[in-house]
C-alpha cells in the first residue's frame, strides 16, 4: 500500500513539473505552415520578435502533400496546437463558415490593412465571401506561377539565327502564349535529351489546375463567376477550350515521364538540363539563383506568365494569408505578433529575409525590385492575379477538375470541349448541392 | 476431487502472498488488450457505420443530417467509383498472381542443397523489410525516363513507365510483385521443406516425370500456405495506398484507397467517405471468406 501510494505521489509530481513547464511557456505561439523556405524565413523573423518582446515563436511545419489534412485535422479536433496557421487561399471558405479562423474585420478596418496590402492580395488571401469586406487573414505570403528559362540557350547566336529562321521573329522572352509554344517546339530534341518546356500536370491536390488556369486566365477565359456561382458557358466558353488546348499543346514539348509534374520536378528541370522554360510559384525561385542548388544559376532568368492571343494577361495566384486559430487560447498574443507584423520596417525586414511580402509600399520601391533577378516579374504579376474558387467545397471542385482535365491532358480521350462542358456539369452538380447560386 | 477448468494457486505458494493469482494474471494481460480492441478498433467501426447515413463533414462544425441510403446510392451510381473498383480489382489479380509465380518459382529453385543458401535467403527477404513509401520513392526514380535505371539497363530508351496511362497500373503492380514476392517465398519455403521426402522417393521410383511429380505431390501439399500467402496478400493489395499514390497520379492507377482518401481527408467528404469504407469492407469480407472457405476445403484433403 505504502509503495502504491509512493508511487501515485510521484506521478502527481511528474506531472505537475511537466505542467509547470507547460506554464512557462505561457509567452510562446506556434504558427502552422508547410515544410519549405519562407517557412525558415519566417522562423527567422519570429526570432526578431522574440527578441523585441520576449514572446517565443515556433513555426511548425509539414510537407506540402499533407499541409490540408493535418491543419483541417487540427481545426476539425478543435486543437489548440496552433495559434496562428499561414492557410492556403483556397482555405478561406472553409475556416471561415466551418468556425476555424478569428474573425480578424476589425483588426483590418482599424490597422487600414486593406490600403497596407495589394489590393489582390487582400481580396483572395484575406476576404470571405468574396466582396463582402468581412476579413479572415493577413496577407502573408504573396505568390503566384511565374516562368524561368536558360538565358544561355536563348541568347546562343547560333539558335538565335536558327529560330529566326524558321519562325521570322527573334529568338526572346515569349511575348504571348503563341511565342512560348514556339520556343517549346524549337527546343525539344530529344535525341539531344533537351527540351521544350516543364509545366505542371501532378493533379493530386492544386497543380495542374494552377497551371491550366495560367492558360485560362490569359486567354481572357475565366473558371465562373464567382458572385452567381454559374459556370455554363464560362468554364466551357470557346476561350475557356482554346486555352485548355493550348495548355495541352505544351504538354507535347516535356521532358518524358512528365505525367505527376509539381514545382519540384519544375525546378529539376532547369536544374538538370533537361527544359529551356520552366512554369513555377515565385517561392521556389530563390533556390533557382542559388549556385548550391543550380549549376545553372547564373544562366537562370525569369519572366511573367506571358499574355494569350487577345492580349490579355494574367497569371494563377499561389500563396497565403495567416490566421488566427479560433480554438487557441493565446489570441489576444497572436494579434499582437499580427500588428507587429503588418508594420512597414517588418514588411521590409520580411521581404529581405526572402520572404515575399504582400505590403504594396515594399512591392513598389526600387530597393525590393531590383534585389532578385525575380522581384520585378513577380512585383508586375501580383497585380494581375486569379485565383481557383474558394468556397468551403472548394477540394470537390478541384478533383472534379482533375478528374476531366487530366485523362484529357496526358491521356488524350475526348476533346477540349467534352471535357470543359463534363466539367461544368460536374461543377453545377456540386453548386446545387451545397445550395449556391441556381 | 473435482477438477476446475482453472487451476488455483496453492494458497502457500510466494506467487500467492504476493496477491497474484492466474486469475489477476490473465485479467491483467487481456484486459488491456480488449479495451484497446474495443477503443481503437470495434468503437470507430461502429461509430462510422452511424456516420454513413449521414451528410456529415468533420471539417465544419455544422451539424450531420440523415439521409439514410443516399450516400451508398450515389456512390454506387458513380461511374469513377466503379472503375476505381475495376482498377483495383486488375491490379489485385495482377499483383497477387505475379507474387505467387515469382515467390513459389523462386522458392523451388532454392529448396535444395546450394552453398549459401541461408544468406540468399536473406537477402531475398530484404524488400519485404523496406517501407512501402520508400520503395515507391526509390521506385519512382529507377522508372525515370530521364535518368532512371530501368530504362538504361533493358535499353528501352525513353520508355514511359508511369506517365503512360496504360502502362502505369502494371508498373506499381511489378514494384508490389518486387517488394513482396519475398513473402510468399518465404511462406512457400517453409510448406516445401515440410512435405516428407518418401513422397518424392516412392515417385522415383514409380518412375513419375517431374511434372506429374509437382501436379501431384508438391503442389497439393503446399497449397493450404500457398492459400494463405494469397489471402494475405489479396487483402493487402485490395488495400495498397502508398506505394500507388507515391508513384502516379493516372486515373488509370487510381486504387479504391486513393479515392477513398481523397474523399475522406482532401475533401472532408466524411459521411460519404464512411459508407464508401464499408462498401470496401464488406467487399474485402466476402473474398477473404469464400478464401478460408476453399482453404478449409483444401485442408480436408
Amino acid at each position: 500500500m505504502r509503495k502504491t501510494m509512493t508511487s501515485l505521489l510521484a506521478g502527481i509530481g511528474l506531472v505537475l513539473a511537466c505542467g509547470t513547464s507547460v506554464y512557462a511557456q505561457d509567452k510562446e505561439l506556434t504558427i502552422f505552415w508547410a515544410e519549405w523556405d519562407p517557412a525558415n524565413y519566417l522562423q527567422e523573423l519570429g526570432n526578431e520578435y522574440e527578441k523585441e518582446t520576449g514572446v517565443k515563436i515556433t513555426v511548425e511545419t509539414t510537407p506540402w502533400s499533407d499541409f490540408q489534412t493535418k491543419a483541417f485535422t487540427e481545426f476539425n479536433a478543435h486543437g489548440d496546437a496552433y495559434d496562428m496557421v499561414v492557410g492556403d487561399s483556397q482555405w478561406l471558405g472553409a475556416g471561415s463558415t466551418g468556425g476555424h479562423y478569428v474573425d480578424l474585420t476589425d483588426f483590418f478596418n482599424k490597422h487600414k490593412v486593406g490600403e497596407v496590402m495589394a489590393p489582390a492580395t487582400v481580396k483572395y488571401y484575406a476576404e470571405y465571401p468574396g466582396g463582402s469586406s468581412k476579413y479572415w487573414a493577413i496577407p502573408l505570403e504573396g505568390d503566384a506561377v511565374g516562368w524561368s528559362y536558360r538565358k544561355d540557350w536563348f541568347e546562343d547566336p547560333k539558335e538565335k539565327e536558327a529560330f529566326k529562321a524558321k519562325y521570322g521573329y527573334d529568338l526572346d522572352v515569349p511575348k504571348d502564349f503563341k511565342a512560348l509554344r514556339d520556343i517549346a517546339e524549337f527546343f525539344y530534341r530529344p535525341d539531344q535529351k533537351k527540351y521544350g518546356i516543364a509545366i505542371y500536370t501532378d493533379n493530386s491536390y492544386d497543380a495542374m489546375a494552377m497551371g491550366f488556369e495560367n492558360a485560362l486566365f490569359s486567354y481572357g477565359g475565366e473558371l465562373g463567376d464567382y458572385s452567381t456561382y454559374k459556370v455554363d458557358g464560362i468554364i466551357n466558353s470557346d476561350k475557356a477550350i482554346a486555352a485548355l488546348d493550348a495548355y495541352k499543346e505544351l504538354y507535347k514539348f516535356t521532358p518524358p515521364g512528365w505525367a505527376k509534374s509539381f514545382f519540384v520536378e519544375d525546378n529539376q528541370a532547369i536544374t538538370e538540363n533537361l527544359a529551356a522554360m520552366s512554369m513555377n510559384y515565385f517561392a521556389f525561385f530563390p533556390s533557382l539563383i542559388n549556385e548550391a542548388s543550380n549549376p545553372n544559376a547564373k544562366n537562370t532568368g525569369f519572366f511573367a506568365n506571358p499574355p494569350g492571343p487577345g492580349g490579355d494577361q494574367f497569371a494563377a495566384l499561389g500563396g497565403q494569408g495567416i490566421s488566427i486559430v479560433s480554438y487557441s487560447k493565446k489570441q489576444e498574443e497572436a494579434t499582437k505578433f499580427l500588428e507587429w507584423f503588418i508594420k512597414d520596417e517588418t514588411q521590409k525586414k520580411w521581404a529581405a529575409l526572402g520572404g515575399y511580402t504582400c505590403s504594396a509600399a515594399v512591392l513598389k520601391s526600387e530597393e525590393f525590385q531590383n534585389a532578385t533577378p525575380y522581384n520585378k516579374a513577380f512585383y508586375e504579376t501580383m497585380f494581375k492575379v486569379k485565383d481557383f474558387w474558394a468556397v468551403p467545397e472548394y477540394a470537390e471542385l478541384l478533383q472534379q477538375l482533375n478528374q476531366r482535365v487530366y485523362p484529357y491532358m496526358i491521356g488524350g480521350e475526348g476533346t477540349a470541349k467534352e471535357t470543359l462542358d463534363a466539367l461544368a456539369a460536374d461543377w453545377n452538380a456540386t453548386f446545387k448541392k451545397y445550395g449556391r447560386g441556381q | 476431487m473435482a477438477t476446475t477448468m482453472i487451476t488455483t494457486l496453492d494458497r502457500t505458494s510466494r506467487a500467492a502472498a504476493r496477491g497474484l493469482s492466474d486469475m489477476s494474471i490473465r485479467n491483467l494481460f487481456i484486459i488491456p488488450t480488449i479495451l484497446f480492441l474495443i477503443v481503437f478498433n470495434i468503437f470507430p467501426l461502429i461509430y462510422s457505420l452511424g456516420y454513413s447515413f449521414t451528410d456529415f463533414r468533420a471539417s465544419t462544425n455544422a451539424p450531420a443530417n440523415f439521409v439514410g441510403l443516399q450516400n451508398y446510392r450515389d456512390l454506387l451510381n458513380d461511374p469513377y467509383v466503379w472503375s476505381n473498383f475495376a482498377i483495383t480489382a486488375k491490379y489485385v489479380i495482377i499483383s497477387v498472381a505475379g507474387q505467387l509465380l515469382v515467390g513459389f518459382g523462386v522458392a523451388m529453385l532454392l529448396n535444395r542443397d546450394i552453398p549459401l543458401k541461408g544468406l540468399i535467403t536473406t537477402l531475398l527477404l530484404l524488400p519485404m523489410m523496406l517501407s512501402m513509401a520508400v520503395v515507391g520513392l526509390f521506385w519512382k526514380l529507377l522508372y525515370d525516363p530521364s535518368w532512371g535505371v530501368i530504362n538504361y539497363a533493358l535499353g528501352l530508351g525513353n520508355f514511359e513507365w508511369l506517365a503512360d496511362p496504360k502502362m502505369a497500373l502494371y508498373a506499381v503492380a511489378l514494384t508490389d510483385i518486387w517488394m513482396w514476392s519475398p513473402f510468399v517465398m518465404l511462406l512457400s519455403l517453409a510448406g516445401l521443406s515440410a512435405v516428407p521426402k518418401h513422397l518424392y522417393e516412392a515417385a522415383a521410383i514409380d518412375r513419375a516425370g517431374p511434372f506429374y511429380t509437382f501436379f501431384r505431390i508438391t503442389l497439393p501439399l503446399v497449397a493450404p500456405i500457398l492459400m494463405i500467402a494469397v489471402i494475405f496478400r489479396t487483402m493487402e493489395a485490395f488495400k495498397t495506398f502508398d506505394l500507388a499514390y507515391i508513384l502516379t497520379s493516372q486515373p488509370t492507377a487510381e486504387l479504391i484507397s486513393i479515392r477513398l482518401y481523397k474523399m475522406a481527408f482532401q475533401e472532408w467528404q466524411t459521411g460519404r467517405s464512411c459508407a464508401l469504407a464499408y462498401i470496401v469492407l464488406i467487399m474485402v469480407l466476402a473474398i477473404t471468406n469464400i478464401y478460408v472457405k476453399y482453404l478449409n476445403k483444401v485442408k480436408e484433403r
